[in-house]
């Protein structure tokens, strides 16, 4: 039998929409988010826009800020923010990749001080379209790759 | 970086052409001058958790030679890390013995998270694979006092550039020049990708090659040697093979053409004759002295004795 609503929608919030699967829960994890209240997340529907299916996540009650979003732009630049009030929408949001990430993405270097010594993790935007940021620490630039990315 | 009082100097990407220029003036007139104890009731510490001869006793002689005094430590075991102190412990502890710290560590990035550990400036004196700035100042010092500039000249750098900071870091200057570069280097030494596409990006003309003599056509000014290390090869005979191709003689000069320098970071091993060292090409020995009124001079803009 079909479901009335795949994903049931929300009142108030952020729902980032066109995320490539599987990526969704990558997407929660670098934005830290896990006691911001009801979060409803939808993996593999069908999508025109990637063969591979995309993702959902509806996060209730919370208003993610610029900032959040565009972290987003690492993995998903694609993604499409909206922003929801009393049941509409009241932004719609573009993002763009983060001009400096700190804490989030591992520098591959073994030998950074990051990973030898505890410096926190501090990236620097250098390219836009390789999404390419550079370590300030050990200085080697690096392509974004998901698996760099975590909240901790 | 207007101004170098109380600021870290960690990497030649902080700094601006105009940084550079302030820096190697400095040095010119330190060695001219001799100006004499700007560097009293200052105090220095040269940590070095690697060893490293050339670098710490020339950071030292220069802050004597200054009339400031100094302290530190020369290797890894004679510090209190080898009983388990966390490295920022040992930062913020010596950062209030002194005025400057000037640190080697084989960690990249070591220099960095310490300039930011306290208020005391560092001066980074090699940090892993990453960078070694000083050694770049009296390069570019050198360069300047010998040829009388540092605008648009050819140059070319071989060995080992994938491993070497003093390459790194004397490219991303010579670049801030308009510098022509030529990378010479067997194909798994070769400058790393992420350096290239740097260059790329900043629309840098270079041309890597393998072939030492290849290198004639370009009608370089310097060629900057650097040592192949034995420790990047698995087969010993292979070793002396390759390295015996970027063996710099009398003979290889001839080729070069006659008026080219030939620089060094030293120490050396083998990849320059002897015979070399009497002829008019050679800098390397100029340039290793020129380390001493270099940290002088960067020791005394940062601590203000200078401007």
């Amino acid at each position: 039998m079909d479901r009335a609503y795949k994903v049931y929608s929300i009142q108030n919030g952020t729902v980032i929409d066109h995320i490539p699967t599987p990526l969704a829960l990558k997407v929660i994890s670098i934005l830290g988010l896990g006691n911001e209240g009801i979060m409803t997340i939808g993996i593999g529907f069908r999508s025109k826009k990637y063969p591979a299916g995309k993702d959902i996540v509806k996060v209730e009650n919370h208003e993610l800020s610029h900032d959040e979003t565009d972290m987003i732009a690492l993995i998903a630049p694609d993604a499409t923010i909206n922003i929801i009030k009393d049941g509409k929408v009241f932004e719609k949001r573009q993002i763009s990749l983060p001009s400096e990430v700190k804490g989030i993405l591992s520098c591959p270097n073994p030998n950074c001080a990051t990973n030898k010594l505890g410096a926190e993790k501090h990236f620097f935007l250098e390219d836009k379209k390789c999404v390419t940021y550079r370590c300030k620490y050990c200085e080697r630039a690096t392509v974004i790759e998901a698996d760099l990315l975590s909240s901790n | 970086m207007v101004s170098f009082k109380n600021k870290s100097v960690i990497s030649i990407r902080d700094m601006t052409m105009d940084d550079l220029i302030k820096i190697v003036d400095t040095t010119g007139f330190v060695k001219e001058s001799n100006p004499p104890d700007f560097m009293k009731d200052k105090t220095v510490a040269t940590l070095f958790f690697e060893p490293s001869t050339r670098t710490r006793l020339s950071f030292e002689s220069a802050v004597l030679k200054s009339g400031g005094s100094v302290f530190g430590i020369a290797n890894p075991g004679s510090s209190s890390q080898s009983k388990g102190e966390s490295f920022a412990d040992s930062i913020r502890t010596v950062a209030g013995y002194c005025n400057v710290m000037v640190i080697r560590h084989p960690v990249e990035g070591a220099s960095r998270m310490a300039s930011e550990l306290s208020d005391t400036p560092v001066i980074n004196a090699g940090d892993g694979a990453n960078q070694h700035p000083t050694q770049t100042f009296l390069d570019l010092f050198t360069i300047k006092e010998i040829l009388g500039t540092l605008d648009g000249l050819k140059i070319g750098i071989v060995g080992d550039l994938k491993y070497g900071r003093t390459v790194h870091s004397l490219t991303h200057a010579l670049t801030l020049f308009g510098a022509e570069l030529t990378f010479i280097s067997p194909p798994a030494l070769g400058m790393p990708e992420h350096m290239l596409n740097e260059l790329d990006e900043r629309k840098i003309h270079y041309r890597n090659m393998e072939d030492l003599e290849d290198a004639g056509k370009r009608n370089l000014d310097i060629l900057y040697v650097t040592r192949i290390q034995k420790e990047r090869f698995g087969d010993p005979q292979e070793y002396e093979k390759v390295a015996g191709s970027y063996r710099i003689t009398g003979e290889t000069i001839e080729t070069l053409g006659k008026d080219i320098k030939i620089m060094h970071p030293l120490p050396r091993v083998d990849e320059i004759a002897e015979e070399v060292d009497s002829l008019p090409n050679a800098l390397y020995f100029t340039q290793a002295h020129n380390g001493i009124p270099t940290r002088q001079a960067l020791l005394g803009l940062v601590t203000g004795g200078l401007d």
